[in-house]
């Protein structure tokens, strides 16, 4: 089956900062994105568990985004601008798609 | 002092305290006991809809005075203040740089809606009501604190450190859910007033205790983890401050509540807000506007030090204090 190169770029990063990031994307006309809560997790500023949260405040998610390669510095410009100064991880990898005109 | 003594000890033996015991204990012992996000999340809203409700029917009763206006006024200057006040304490105790002590700060100017909660329930059992209008004295305070704190970064920190109070930023802090729950349930119960209180009242006056309870045994174990992963952040400046500024806050509650003449209940329960500390709106306000602030730091200071102290001995030594005061 025929498959077309694509960039994954997944953004763990504060819940408080999700309509930020949603807007941002948006802006940057990256209007496809998935978001995904995540269980847990360790790292620079230490534990942190999405159980047991009384607010949003300690909660984190994952938002994925799929995009044709040539898109990528955009995206990532504009993300970078919101994650900056918070806590959080970006990541890109390689990937594969079958329909990519919807990218 | 015996009053307080006495208070204390029927305080701690009562099934709320017990319950936030067994979930502080069962945190610190590693136990898997969890309670659901969703349930937490519901007796969260439960709980605000019921004292909201409450608050506002007790207002329909009695009516709109100026106490109601000058206890809001009062709630929001307070809530300015504290911080400041706060600060100047943290930077003297433990030493902490600009950016966290103005964090922390903004804490210790909102306030804990469930210690408030709490706080009334302790009053029922003493036989005593504060005014219904403090549930939105609680809401009015909320926010300022916040504000005092961007005006600490400004004035004596580093801005590069602090981001800018934006129109969503502002929009986030003022229509935060819990305020909107409260207040809207506040309005309710003041338009609907004694009719609508006793269609409703089998749903938000009986099962309350019990609904508060679980809660309790929720943050117990959210207090007990939190402080278990953080504890070695909490230098000892600091846990001292987490109990010291509680009692400090208090002192500016009483001296508000005196001033506009509420009853020993008022006193009690401005005290009880003026020494609690926001473990909900303010740390996610912080996440944005401070960045660079530490949340172990003011998440395990007013969680695991502060909120404890207030559910155990803070209140009924508030209480004490305000029956001595106004001879309530």
């Amino acid at each position: 089956m025929q498959t077309h190169k694509a960039k994954r770029v997944e953004i763990i990063i504060e819940s408080m900062m999700e309509r930020r990031l949603t807007e941002a994307l948006r802006k940057a006309d990256v209007t496809g994105y998935t978001i995904l809560p995540v269980k847990g997790g360790s790292g620079r500023s230490g534990e942190w568990s999405r159980a047991g949260q009384v607010s949003r405040a300690g909660g984190m998610l994952a938002v994925v985004c799929i995009i044709k390669p040539d898109r990528l510095d955009a995206l990532l410009e504009a993300a970078f601008a919101v994650v900056e100064r918070h806590i959080g991880v970006v990541s890109v990898t390689d990937c594969e798609v079958l329909r990519a005109e919807r990218f | 002092m015996d009053q307080i003594l006495s208070l204390a000890a029927e305080n701690l033996l009562s099934p709320i305290i017990l319950f936030f015991v067994l979930g502080f204990a069962a945190a610190y012992a590693k136990s898997d006991l969890t309670v659901p996000e969703a349930v937490a999340k519901a007796m969260s809203l439960y709980l605000l809809f019921a004292i909201g409700f409450k608050g506002g029917a007790s207002v329909a009763s009695h009516g709109v005075d100026t106490a109601l206006i000058l206890s809001l006024v009062a709630g929001v200057v307070l809530s300015f203040v504290l911080p400041l006040v706060a600060f100047a304490l943290l930077r003297v105790m433990s030493g902490l740089d600009v950016t966290n002590a103005a964090a922390v700060a903004a804490h210790y100017g909102s306030i804990s809606i469930v210690t408030f909660v709490a706080g009334t329930s302790v009053l029922d059992s003493a036989g005593l009501a504060g005014e219904g209008f403090m549930v939105a004295v609680a809401a009015a305070m909320e926010a300022p604190a916040i504000l005092a704190a961007l005006w600490l970064i400004a004035r004596y920190g580093d801005k590069s450190n602090s981001e800018e109070m934006d129109g969503e930023l502002l929009r986030e802090i003022l229509l935060n859910g819990s305020i909107v729950l409260l207040i809207g349930s506040f309005l309710i119960g003041a338009i609907t007033g004694a009719d609508g209180l006793a269609r409703i009242e089998s749903f938000i006056v009986a099962p309350f205790q019990g609904v508060l309870c679980l809660f309790l045994l929720d943050m117990g174990l959210v207090a007990g983890r939190g402080l278990r992963s953080a504890a070695g952040v909490l230098r000892p400046g600091l846990l001292a401050f987490g109990i010291v500024m509680p009692l400090v806050g208090s002192l500016f509650g009483l001296a508000a509540g005196m001033l506009i003449g509420l009853s020993a209940g008022g006193v009690a329960l401005f005290m009880v807000l003026s020494a609690s500390a926001s473990y909900i709106a303010v740390p996610a306000a912080m996440r944005v506007a401070l960045p660079e602030a530490n949340p172990s730091i003011y998440l395990t200071l007013s969680l695991g030090v502060t909120f404890p102290f207030n559910l155990t001995l803070g209140i009924p030594i508030y209480l004490a204090i305000a029956r001595t005061v106004t001879g309530g």
